[in-house]
This record gives structure tokens, sequence and C-alpha cells, in this order.
């Protein structure tokens, strides 16, 4: 029997071959990278251009300016006007607004609804309750925008008697919607994640189920809850349609929750369109994206910070 | 299960009525069980709500008219065939050029490096934080970086018109976008596929004598072939959706044309939504093509959405299987 | 006999001159022209990262004769069977230190791509690991990776190693089923033949019948007798009857040692070293 005569393999094949899977798998870090890189060139000549600092330096967006002789200083974010203002405070306490009415909206019922999941429900409730929780996270936030827009406005202001129909408490709702699935995937991960032997001693002491939870699994979750809290928070600060549609989108300065408000990404996609391609307006928009970039971005990384210190944490410690 | 616990002294301790607190136990718990369970209930009912209006509000609206012409008498007859074509296009493209990039990306971080190397922290890294990225940053991007830099950049070198021909909205640079904000969807879709892969048959292949490259092409890659699908429809989905990224990349809003070449724009279901929801000179008018419109999306997405889970369960169930 | 302990040959042989060392890639010269070695191991040492796994194990493999590896779990002999085909290449963190030479060739210095040495030994694994293709293309694969086009030519090489394996008959009429459809001393023998489809000079088995029922397994071992003809065979084996009835030379490891190596029968029945008596007559193990 002989033996076969291979054609040697291509060294450079090969090398060609790994090398193009690295390059490809670099991409995200590329991606993450220059979208930093651009968007803050975009938003840098906030800093350095003296044309687009007569109208929009990092001092004229944050503090007080009088804008004509003879009136009070205040802040107004008015970019369009005789007399351009490009204050971000009313935005900034919009887009809180909206992320606390969301936050407070969601974090009951997304972490109830997982302790429910988790701790009490059958298998075939738990088996409705996840598919449920899915199709609300497969509905598009247009579509979500859409909703508040034209349904749910009209409950909200005819329940409460509101002046304004698109308000900060419309768009609260709508975006709270969006996030629950976030906080109830990542509370429910949390929770069956603590180990059974924990669960198993306080049950063997006579505890019952919301006993256990209150005393055993809500404790050793705490961290896993919370980070779904954050990085609902992150959604929310970030989102665009729903509020685009349903928060309409005046940009004023109250403390009232059944006001019209304006975050920053729905400023950004307000105002993109009609913008003169290099003046300070879109300077300052390109420069809002940078902050919401910033922002996620560090939320983020502290969200899975927690999370894989709650992983090494749990399956360390109590073996 | 009871476990009673008698005190064998009762000299130093305080009295413990272990009655009342049998008597408690029984009661206590249903309220908080009461209480999440409503709290689970009020989330389904939203979604029924938002469903069945969406529902009740587009499902007479619907036939196959609607869905095959183009609109009429802005946006209050007619049928928004346009506007799927656009989404569909849009999403080809997208996919064409997420799920390499993707499928490599698993592959390097399953293959190549090990879990704790920089290599693998880092990319793990710019997956998380790309997810989290808001959209509205990514159609920004898509404006600073695929028209103003890369269109503009070939405008400026291959073209002398002054008229813009690739530095402006497109949708080749919409679907570039789209492929970003959808990248860590393929991912880690394709990583949990390739986790199913025993060693033994990677083992197997190159104890015959082939390259890491041939066994990942012949053993590895078709082995994980539903999850790439999984990741692929997942990102359809989700591409299909979102609007803010598209807004200012390509989408527009009436077009007398059909995208045909690259550098096109292109109308689309969600940004159709979105316009005519929030611009439409009357309403009331333009409602049941809004509704319409609303419910084919939403039915294309959660259709994906639905054959995306099927496959990945099924997948589940043969690594279960074939564990034993 | 085997050595591994050049003294002892020095001794045995009354030869001044070293016969066995071949640290500076000299040429083997067997003392015996009928016995030719296949494969000599030199001072071989083998960490997984911190620990090693191997301690200086000096051993030379007869062609076309069964060498069987003993020792009870965890001694190395797994770990030894996969340096000879450097699959322990692909676990991370792992060092080699010593010589290996197949024929006159140093597998882990005289090589560029060690895929071909992969072509040269062959390997069977202890649980079956079919790919999920059709039978045909299982034991086609070896020939397709290599670069062999040729449609006859691939299916006559199917035909031949699967008659090899004595799988022929069971599968003949359905090559285009899936492997996983046979029995698991089937796809066993499948594995066999898909390994011998590239015509390696070494057939490595890590316990390759362990898995099986008996009868599958006296057809592998019955396999194995026949294959030594044109093969030169390794066969890590926890089973000392199995080892008993197949090879012809044994070495027997104990934690990372090889503490004894020789003709089978003479380990069997008197083994030169208590260690190696222990574990035989079952004292350990």
């Amino acid at each position: 029997m002989e033996k076969y005569k291979f054609k040697p393999k291509s060294r450079v094949r090969e090398f060609i071959g790994e090398k193009f899977i690295q390059i490809n798998a670099y991409a995200a870090i590329a991606a993450v990278l220059l979208i930093f890189i651009f968007i803050f060139k975009e938003a840098a000549p906030i800093f350095y251009d003296q044309d687009v600092k007569q109208e929009a330096s990092l001092d004229k967006m944050i503090f007080k300016q009088q804008f004509k002789k003879g009136r009070e200083p205040k802040w107004a974010w008015q970019p369009e006007s005789d007399i351009p203002k490009f204050s971000l405070l009313p935005l900034f306490i919009g887009t809180l607004k909206a992320a606390i009415i969301a936050m407070l909206f969601a974090t009951p019922l997304g972490v109830g609804a997982a302790v429910y999941s988790s701790q009490f429900a059958s298998k075939r409730m738990r088996e409705i309750i996840k598919p449920v929780i899915e199709l609300l996270a497969g509905i598009p936030s247009v579509v979500l925008g859409f909703f508040a827009l034209l349904v749910l406005a009209t409950v909200i202001q005819n329940l409460f008697g509101l002046t304004y129909r698109l308000n900060a408490i419309n768009a609260g709702v709508a975006l709270g919607l969006a996030v629950i699935p976030i906080v109830f995937t990542i509370a429910e991960d949390a929770m069956t994640s603590v180990p059974n032997s924990l669960r198993d001693a306080s049950l063997a002491l006579g505890a019952n189920p919301w006993q256990v939870t209150l005393s055993v699994v809500l404790p050793a979750a705490f961290p896993g809850i919370a980070a779904g809290v954050v990085l609902g928070f992150g959604r929310a600060i970030g989102e665009t349609m729903i509020v685009l549609m349903a928060s309409g989108n005046a940009a004023i300065i109250s403390a009232s929750f059944t006001d019209s408000i304006r975050t920053f990404a729905a400023t950004i996609a307000a105002e993109l369109a009609e913008v003169v391609f290099g003046s300070a307006h879109y300077h300052v928009l390109f420069f809002i994206g940078t902050i919401l970039f910033l922002f996620t971005f560090v939320l983020n990384m502290l969200g899975d910070v927690a999370m894989t210190r709650i992983k090494t944490r749990l399956q360390g410690k109590l073996q | 299960m009871n476990v009673f616990i008698e005190p064998t002294t009762r000299s130093a301790s305080p009295e413990i009525d272990f009655e009342t607190l049998h008597e408690n136990r029984k009661n206590s718990g249903a309220i908080p069980k009461f209480l999440t369970f409503f709290a689970a209930m009020i989330i389904a009912a939203m979604l029924a709500i938002i469903l069945g209006n969406i529902v009740w509000g587009g499902y007479g609206i619907i036939s196959l008219d609607f869905l095959r012409l183009p609109p009429e008498n802005g946006m209050e007859g007619g049928g928004i065939f346009p506007a799927i074509f656009g989404t569909v296009a849009l999403v080809i493209l997208m996919v064409i050029a997420v799920v390499p990039i993707g499928v490599f990306t698993a592959v390097f971080l399953s293959e190549y490096t090990t879990p704790t190397s920089i290599s693998t922290r880092l990319i793990r890294q710019a997956i998380n934080n790309l997810a989290g990225v808001p959209s509205i940053v990514f159609g920004l991007f898509g404006m600073g970086f695929f028209i103003a830099f890369i269109g503009g950049g070939i405008d400026a070198l291959f073209f002398d018109s002054g008229r813009p021909v690739w530095g402006q909205p497109a949708i080749i640079w919409a679907a570039l976008t789209l492929a970003l904000l959808t990248l860590p969807v393929v991912i880690i879709s394709t990583e949990e596929a390739l986790r199913t892969i025993p060693s033994e048959i990677k083992d197997a292949s190159l104890a015959l004598g082939a390259t890491k490259l041939q066994t990942i092409r012949r053993i590895v890659i078709p082995q994980a072939m539903p999850g790439i699908l999984t990741g692929a429809i997942l990102a359809v989905g989700r591409g299909a959706g979102e609007v803010a990224p598209i807004m200012f990349t390509g989408a527009a809003y009436y077009l007398p044309y059909l995208p045909t070449k690259l550098n096109d724009q292109f109308m689309e279901l969600g940004y159709h939504v979105y316009v005519m929801a929030t611009q439409s000179p009357d309403i009331e008018k333009t409602k049941p093509i809004l509704y319409g419109t609303v419910l084919v999306l939403l039915l294309l997405t959660f259709l994906l959405n639905f054959t995306a889970i099927l496959i990945r369960s099924r997948m589940r169930a043969r690594r279960a299987s074939a564990a034993q | 006999m085997l050595h591994n302990d050049v003294n002892d040959a020095k001794q045995e042989t009354g030869l001044k001159k070293d016969i066995v060392v071949n640290v500076n890639k000299q040429p083997v010269q067997s003392k015996d022209k009928e016995r030719p070695i296949k494969l000599t191991v030199t001072n071989l040492d083998f960490w997984y990262g911190q620990l090693q796994a191997l301690k200086d194990i000096n051993l030379r493999i007869e062609k076309n004769r069964v060498t069987a590896l003993i020792g009870p779990s965890g001694c190395g002999k797994s770990t030894f069977l996969r340096t000879l085909n450097r699959m322990n290449d692909t676990i991370p963190g792992t060092r080699v230190d010593g010589t290996i030479l197949l024929d006159d060739m140093n597998i882990y210095k005289d090589v560029s791509d060690v895929s071909v040495i992969r072509t040269r030994i062959g390997m069977v694994f202890q649980k079956s690991n079919p790919f999920p293709k059709s039978i045909f293309e299982n034991v086609a694969y070896g020939l397709k990776v290599n670069g062999i086009r040729d449609k006859r030519l691939i299916s006559d090489a199917v035909e031949d190693t699967l008659k090899k394996a004595y799988l022929w008959e069971e599968v003949k009429d359905k090559l285009d089923r899936s492997a996983f459809a046979l029995s698991g001393g089937q796809q066993q023998r499948l594995c066999i033949a898909r390994a011998l489809a590239v015509r390696p000079e070494v057939l490595l088995m890590d316990e390759p019948a362990s898995a099986l029922d008996p009868i599958s397994t006296a057809k592998i071992e019955d396999l194995v007798a026949e294959l030594k003809e044109n093969y030169t065979i390794v066969i890590v084996t926890h089973n000392m009857q199995q080892a008993a009835r197949v090879s012809d030379h044994t070495a027997f490891f104990y934690e990372g040692i090889l503490v004894e190596s020789g003709v089978t029968k003479e380990i069997f029945t008197k083994p030169t070293k208590k260690r190696t008596e222990d574990y035989i007559t079952g004292r350990f193990g």
C-alpha cells in the first residue's frame, strides 16, 4: 500500500485567512472608537472655534445667559431664533423627567413581575410570562411612540384632566414600556442565579416563599437587579422615537411633569434635518450626541462591571 | 416541609410564641405573591391593549392592494408598497454587511483566543458598549462618518461635478449604519451556536491533517448555521424597526421612484409611520393608512422574531440531547 | 527489547557507542535489522502550564508492531499519545521539551506545517467522533482537506478503507446516510476507516473500545491485529487483558514516568519493577 503524496498546504493562504478573520473581529472595537471620534470631531469646534464660541460655547450652554439687554439672564433653548440660544438645561431637565417617570413606572412592574416569575410562578405561568416580555421587547420604539401619540395621550389627558396632551407623563409611560423588558430580564436572571442551596437552607427552616425571597433572594440578587435598573435607565435616557412622538417637544424649564418636554435625543432627531452644515447649531447637536454617547458608555461599563462581579461573587463565595 | 424546633431550655431565652408564629406563617406570603402577580398582569394587559388597538385599527386596511400599490392622494389612499420594498432592500444590504463581520468576530473569539486574553476582553467590552449606544447616536455617526467622510471622500476623489454623488443620504449608508447597530446581535447569537460545537469533532478534523482554517470552514461554520441564521433574523427584525439611525442617512417620506442604485434614497415602513403620525395635515384622513402601516411593520417584526426563536429553541434542544 | 535507560542498553549490547540518543538529529541505527524503529522518543518532558505531566520519557516504538500504553488513570499515557501527533498543540499553555523522531524527522523541530505530521500519524479517539456528515463524507474528509479532488480516486479510497475496517458490507448501501445512524461500534470503526483513508504510517488509538460493548470490542481488537501488518500502532488502554491480547510491546506509565517497557509477554509474566507488578496484579489502579 503506497503512501499518498499530498500537496503541501499553502502557508500564505492560511496566514491571510487568519489575519482576515482577526481584522474583522476588531471591527467592533474600531466601531466604538470611530463613533466617538467622528461625533466628537463635529462637536469639537465648540471648544476652539471662535465663531462658534460666539454663539455656543461650553459656558453659554451651561449657565444662564443674558440674551437681550435689560432682560433677566435665563436658560433657553431656541437655536433658530434671531438670537440663537443654546442652553442645555431645558433639554437636560426634559430628559431627566422622562427618564424618571419611565423608571418609576418600569421598575416596580419589571422587578415585581420578575419576582413573581422566578419565585412564585408555576412552570406554566413562567412559560406565558416570558413570551409576553419578549413580545413587548420586540415592539419597535416607533410603534410605541405611535401608540403613545394617538391613544395613550388621550387616555392620560382624560384620566387626569391635563392641559397638554403630549407631556412628560405620556412620554415617560411609553418609555417605561420599552424599559420593562430590560429590567425584567436582568432582574429575573439575577434572581434565578441565586444558588439553590441558599434558598433551600431558608426553606428548610420553615420559611415560606415570600420570606425566602425577602430574606435571601432579594439581598443576594440585589446587585443584579440594580444593574438591570441602571441599564434600563440608560436606555430611557437615550431613547429617541418614543419621546420624539409623545412628549410635545417643548424645550421649557418647569417643575411640572404634566408639561411638555424636550429631551437630548429628541432634539437631535428633530433639528438635525434642517440644520445648516457647519453652523454653531450643527456643532451643538453633535455635542449633545457626544454627551449621550459618553453617558451611556459609562453606564454600560458600570453595569457590566457590576454583573461580572456579581457572577464571580455568587459562584466563588458560595460553592 | 416543616422543621419544628423546640427550645430545650427556657431559662435564658425570651418566650417564643411558636403558635402565633406558625399562624402568621400560613397567611403571610400571600399578599406579596398577589402583588407581584398583579405586576405581571398589568404588563400583559398593556401589551394586549397595544396590540389589540393596532390590530383593530389596522385590520380592515390590510389587503393585497394595500401591500402592492404605491400611496395616493398624499397618503390618504393607495398602498405602501414602496415602503415595504425599501425596507426589504435596506435589510438585505444590512445583512450582507453585518453577517460576515459578526460571524468572523464570533469565530475569532471562540477559536483563536482564550477567554482571559486582552483581545477577548477588549472585543467583548466593545460589543457591550456598541449594544448600548443610543440609536440617534448611530444616526449622527452615519451622517458624520459614512455620508460626510466616506461619501464625501469618494466624491472628492472620483467626481468633479460639485454635486454630491455619494456624499448624501443613500440606502447604502443607512444599511451600513444599521449593520453597526445590529452587529452585537449577530455576534452573540453566533457565539451561542459555536459554544455548542463539541471540541471532539474539531480534534478529529485536525487529527486528519486539516488546518485550523479548514476545520473552521468545513466543520465549525456549517455546524453553527442555526445560530448564524438566528442572529441574522434577529438583526433583520431589529433593523426593520429602527427609525432614528435612518432618518438622516437615507430614508425619505415620499419618493416617486423605487431605490435601484446604492446611492438612491428609499421609503421605509418605520419612517413612514413616524412622519405620517407627526406631520400629517389631516390625521383623521390618514389614520387608516397609518394603522395599516403600523400593523404591517408589527407583523413583519413579530414574524421574524418568532422564526428566530423557533430556530433557537430547536438548536438548544438538539444541543441538550447531543450532550447525553 | 526496548530500553528506557541508556546504560542498560550499553551493557546489553556491549557496544561502546551510544545508539539510542538522538539529540542531534542523527539517524537511528537499529541494532536489529528485522525490527526497525518508527518513532523514537528521547528525554520527553511535558507541561500543562505549571504542572509537569510527563517526566523524561524515553521510548522506541517498533515499526509494524502494536505497542500498548498502560497505567492507572492520570498517569499520562493519553497525554503521551497526544504528543506523538502534536495534538497537544491545540491546548493553550502546554510546553514540550525533548525529542520525538518519526523515522529521522524531528516532529517538533523539522516541521513547518504541523498538519503534515498528522497525515503520517493518524488518531482514533476514545469516544467515537464522526462528523455530522454522511458516512461517505466522513471517510472522504481526510482526502479532501489534503487536496485530493478526483472523484473516482476518492470513492475508490472510501470503499477500500471501509473494507479494511470491516464496515463496507454493513454500510455500502447507505453511504449517504448520516454517520449518526450507525451504532456505537460501527461509528468507531467508521472513525478508524476515516483515519486510515489518508494512509498514515502510524495509527494512535486512545482507548478505542472503552465505550463499546464486548462484541464491538472484539471486532476492533481483531482489526488492530490485522492492521499492524501495514501500520505501526500505538494503543492506550486501561484494560490489561486487552493489552495482553492485542499488543506486541507494552509500556507502563505511572504518574508521568515511564516505569517499564518491553515485550508484552515478559512485562505481564515477569516484570522487572515492583510497581509494574503491583499494577498488573491489580493491587492499585
